[in-house]
C-alpha cells in the first residue's frame, strides 16, 4: 500500500551553468537565470509503499514520517537560498530535478525496514514537477 | 525521472456522432449535444523522461517543450472551436478521449524534430476537460 505525505517549503535559487556565458544561460534557463536568484513555494510529495502493521494499522507512523521531513528537509531548505546554503547546491545547479533527487537523497536511507521510499514528486510551481523513484541517472 | 508541464486551453466543442440519429445523439451525449456548442478551460500535463544532464541539472529543454506544445497544441486549440477549426474533428467526435489522442498524433509526429536523439521521451498526456472528467493517455 503506498501513503502520500504531502509538504511544502520556500525558498530561492538561481539556475546558472558553470563556465556558460549569459547568453547560454539564458537560453537554458530563461528568467531563471537572473543572477541575483528568485524563489518559489516548492510542493513535496513524498510516497511510502509499505504494509500495514497487523498491530497498529499503520504503513508507517505519521508523526515520524512528519519528523523525518522537518529534519531532513524543510528545517535545511525552507526559507533559505538553495545555492548558497544547501550543499551540493554550491557546485550543483538547482533545477527542479537536481533537487528532487538530493531530496531523494537525503529521506531514502530514513526508510530502510519493511516500508521503503518509493516516489518523490516535487512541484516547483502549480504547472511544473517532476517525479523521481531513485532510477539511475 | 519523468517531469510534468502544464499547459491551457480554452476551446468550445459540440458533441454529436454522425453515426448516430438525433435522438441517440441527445441520449449518449445529453447536453454536449445542444446544437450551437459550448466551452471548457482544459488543462493539459505533459509528462516526459529523459537523461539528466550533469551540466545543465535538466532533463528536458523547457523552451523547446514549450514550443513544441505550444506550436502544435496551444496555439492551434485555444479559443478555438474544435469541430470547426481543427480538421481531425471533422471526422471524429471531439470528446475529450478524442482530443487527447488527437494531441498524442501531433506531439508524436512533431518530436523527432523538435528533440531528435536528446533521449527525451513523451511519456504521458493528462487531460482535465472540468475539475470532475480527467483523461491520461500514456505513450
Amino acid at each position: 500500500m503506498l501513503i502520500t505525505r504531502r509538504v511544502e517549503f520556500s525558498a530561492s535559487h538561481v539556475c546558472r551553468k558553470e563556465g556558460a556565458s549569459e547568453a547560454e544561460n539564458r537560453a537554458l534557463y530563461g528568467p531563471a537565470a537572473n543572477p541575483n536568484g528568485h524563489g518559489h513555494n516548492y510542493v513535496l510529495e513524498v510516497t511510502l509503499d509499505g504494509t500495514p502493521d497487523p498491530i497498529t494499522g499503520m504503513v508507517f507512523d505519521l508523526k515520524e514520517l512528519k519528523d523525518v521531513l522537518n529534519r531532513e528537509i524543510i528545517e535545511p531548505m525552507d526559507h533559505r537560498f538553495l545555492n548558497y546554503e544547501v550543499k551540493p547546491f554550491d557546485r550543483l545547479v538547482p533545477t527542479v530535478e537536481n533537487v528532487a533527487v538530493e531530496i531523494w537523497r537525503r529521506l531514502a536511507p530514513q526508510f530502510n525496514g519493511v516500508t521503503q521510499l518509493k516516489n518523490v514528486r516535487l512541484y516547483e510551481t502549480e504547472d511544473l514537477y517532476v517525479d523521481y523513484s531513485g532510477e539511475t541517472l | 525521472m519523468t517531469l510534468t508541464r502544464r499547459y491551457r486551453f480554452s476551446s468550445s466543442h459540440r458533441l454529436h456522432s454522425p453515426q448516430l440519429n438525433d435522438e441517440e445523439n441527445q441520449q449518449v451525449y445529453g447536453k454536449c449535444n445542444n446544437p450551437y456548442g459550448h466551452g471548457h478551460d482544459y488543462v493539459l500535463d505533459v509528462s516526459v523522461s529523459g537523461k539528466l544532464d550533469a551540466a545543465t541539472g535538466r532533463i528536458v529543454d523547457l523552451d523547446t517543450l514549450d514550443q513544441v506544445v505550444g506550436n502544435h497544441i496551444v496555439n492551434c486549440f485555444e479559443h478555438r472551436n474544435l469541430n470547426a477549426d481543427i480538421p481531425a474533428f471533422q471526422s471524429m467526435v471531439p470528446t475529450t478521449e478524442n482530443v487527447a489522442v488527437e494531441i498524442g498524433r501531433r506531439l508524436t509526429e512533431a518530436w523527432p524534430d523538435a528533440f531528435g536523439n536528446t533521449g527525451t521521451l513523451l511519456k504521458k498526456i493528462r487531460i482535465r476537460e472540468t475539475p470532475r472528467n480527467i483523461f491520461e493517455l500514456t505513450l
